[in-house]
């Protein structure tokens, strides 16, 4: 049987596609690299968006919020109930707010709050953009002269490396107050009790870690949105495309983030 | 037609080459406008209209050729002074491409107040409505782009573009997708345009009776080039097949057109 010439990287075919794939993985890094580059190059040259950059700020907390609030309170109420038998075994319930403060501080409200932000706020971005993009918005937008930029990009990544460690920090609070209705009504452990053990079970460097890490996580899905949205193809197709791919990639790099700080934070602690 | 004919050439074009990958679409377009002329581009579809003239006001870079637009050499404009030569050449869009999150008055306002400082309120408003009442859609202020039919969008675009008085207007397909009489009533806002301020147009289009009505001049483009310029009867006259297709096409006169390959 002669040799398959399709399937095989050894074949002038198969390496043909492997280079141009490599090829085109290099391009693309290339151009999120100058995209990335750009943002941090114009956000800090006047004029500033100060304006723009507060109406996203609004558009990114109030758009999030009842969603963030909801799932936040489930998620307390759901892992301190999950966590309980464990616990139960050794007759160690009375360390369910020390477990649920270190779960939810560390992991649980920057994670929870970055995947819905991705969903509800990177789709929003990836599909406006997206659409304006495809309906010449942009172009109009640079031929009247304002650098589109700096007005729909570093204005929307600004405001989500900004909103987003303060929905955190909400989600945190309120996961917190769905774990203590769970504990009080099973445990009736007092609120007082329950905040104590909390404070002597989270440190300065877990709040730390966490507000910064959500930083990076509101930096990732305002730029995957932009990017996505600045470079979708033209069509309504492109606008789909675009919306989901934002979602998508966000969603993986915070996670890809989210193990790169476990391994900063351990190593540190 | 042309009001106060001046032979100062406001755009000039030589040599222009633009191509996407293998895709040829400009080589070697040549053109001189001079001021207060109309010229209509006319083409088919994916001949590079659209390119010709997103180059003009520097949205992509010419790979060979000159651009000399109001005396400046447009690929070598770079940010504020790009900015300034912007506010003086007004583009319409094919797809109106009005700001789908904001209102019209906020659409309307939003070149004024990013261009043009320390305007009061009152001013700003002034000029909206002025804008607006011109084109004849003075109430439509509060309503949103999606409310609006093409035709409104289309006239609205031209307002937003106008609130800066530019010296040359653009026009990229202003009568696609419109019925004829909204097609008319655009074909007369570009013609009024030009009377009120005087303004120097490019007008592409492939609907001959947009082109008959707005243009001085007509420029063919054909092959990546201006085969043909002219007005509009002389650059008709040609027996140029490619050309009478087009003539036969847009009057009806669908005589003897030979089948596509």
């Amino acid at each position: 049987m002669p040799p398959s010439t399709t399937n095989s990287t050894e074949s002038p075919r198969g390496r043909r596609v492997l280079t141009r794939s490599l090829d085109q993985f290099f391009m693309n890094m290339a151009d999120v690299a100058a995209f990335v580059g750009r943002f941090f190059r114009e956000a800090f040259m006047p004029p500033y968006e100060f304006k723009e950059i507060v109406r996203q700020c609004y558009e990114v907390g109030y758009r999030s919020l009842l969603l963030i609030s909801t799932t936040g309170f489930i998620t307390g109420m759901v892992f301190t109930n999950q966590s309980r038998p464990s616990l139960a075994e050794f007759g160690a319930t009375s360390w369910l707010p020390s477990l649920i403060a270190i779960a939810i501080v560390r992991a649980l409200g920057p994670l929870v709050t970055a995947l819905i932000a991705a969903g509800k706020v990177g789709s929003s971005i990836g599909a406006e953009i997206g659409s304006m993009n495809v309906t010449e918005q942009i172009d109009a937008m640079e031929v009247s002269g304002t650098d589109p930029f700096k007005f729909l990009v570093v204005s929307r990544v600004i405001a989500t490396s900004f909103t987003i460690p303060l929905l955190t920090m909400y989600t945190v609070f309120v996961a917190l107050m769905g774990a203590y209705l769970n504990v009080t009504v099973n445990e009736q452990t007092s609120f007082t009790s329950y905040i104590q053990e909390i404070f002597g079970a989270i440190t300065y460097l877990d709040i730390f870690s966490s507000v910064l890490k959500s930083i990076v996580f509101g930096f990732t899905i305002g730029m995957v949105g932009c990017y996505k949205g600045y470079h979708s193809s033209k069509g309504t197709e492109g606008v789909g495309k675009a919306a989901n791919a934002s979602v998508v990639t966000a969603m993986f790099l915070v996670f890809i983030e989210e193990l790169i700080a476990l391994q900063i934070v351990g190593a540190l602690r | 037609m042309k009001s106060k004919e001046t032979n100062e050439t406001v755009i000039s074009i030589k040599g222009l080459r633009k191509s996407f990958g293998d895709l040829h679409v400009l080589r070697g377009v040549n053109l001189e406008v001079s001021r207060n002329e109309n010229v209509v581009v006319l083409g088919r579809s994916g001949t590079g209209k659209s390119v010709l003239i997103k180059i003009m006001v520097g949205l992509l870079k010419p790979d060979a050729g000159k651009v000399i637009v109001l005396g400046h050499d447009v690929e070598q404009l770079r940010g504020k002074e790009l900015d300034e030569f912007r506010q003086k050449v007004g583009f319409s869009f094919q797809s109106s491409a009005l700001y789908d999150s904001m209102s019209i008055r906020e659409n309307l306002e939003f070149p004024l107040v990013r261009n043009i400082r320390n305007l009061s309120r009152a001013e700003i408003n002034k000029a909206v409505e002025k804008a607006l009442s011109d084109v004849g859609l003075s109430q439509t202020i509060n309503q949103m782009p999606a409310e609006l039919s093409g035709g409104q969008r289309k006239r609205i675009g031209i307002a937003r573009t106008l609130i800066l008085k530019p010296e040359i207007m653009l026009y990229d397909e202003p009568t696609a997708g419109l019925d004829p009489i909204t097609s008319i009533e655009i074909n007369n806002l570009i013609n009024e345009v030009r009377e009120r301020l005087g303004a120097t147009s490019i007008i592409i289009t492939h609907d001959l009776t947009c082109a008959k009505s707005t243009g001085d001049r007509i420029a063919m483009l054909l092959d990546g080039k201006f085969e043909r310029i002219g007005t509009f009867d002389e650059v008709f006259a040609d027996p140029d097949e490619r050309i009478q297709q087009f003539y036969n096409y847009n009057f009806t006169e669908q005589k003897s057109v030979p089948p596509v390959r």
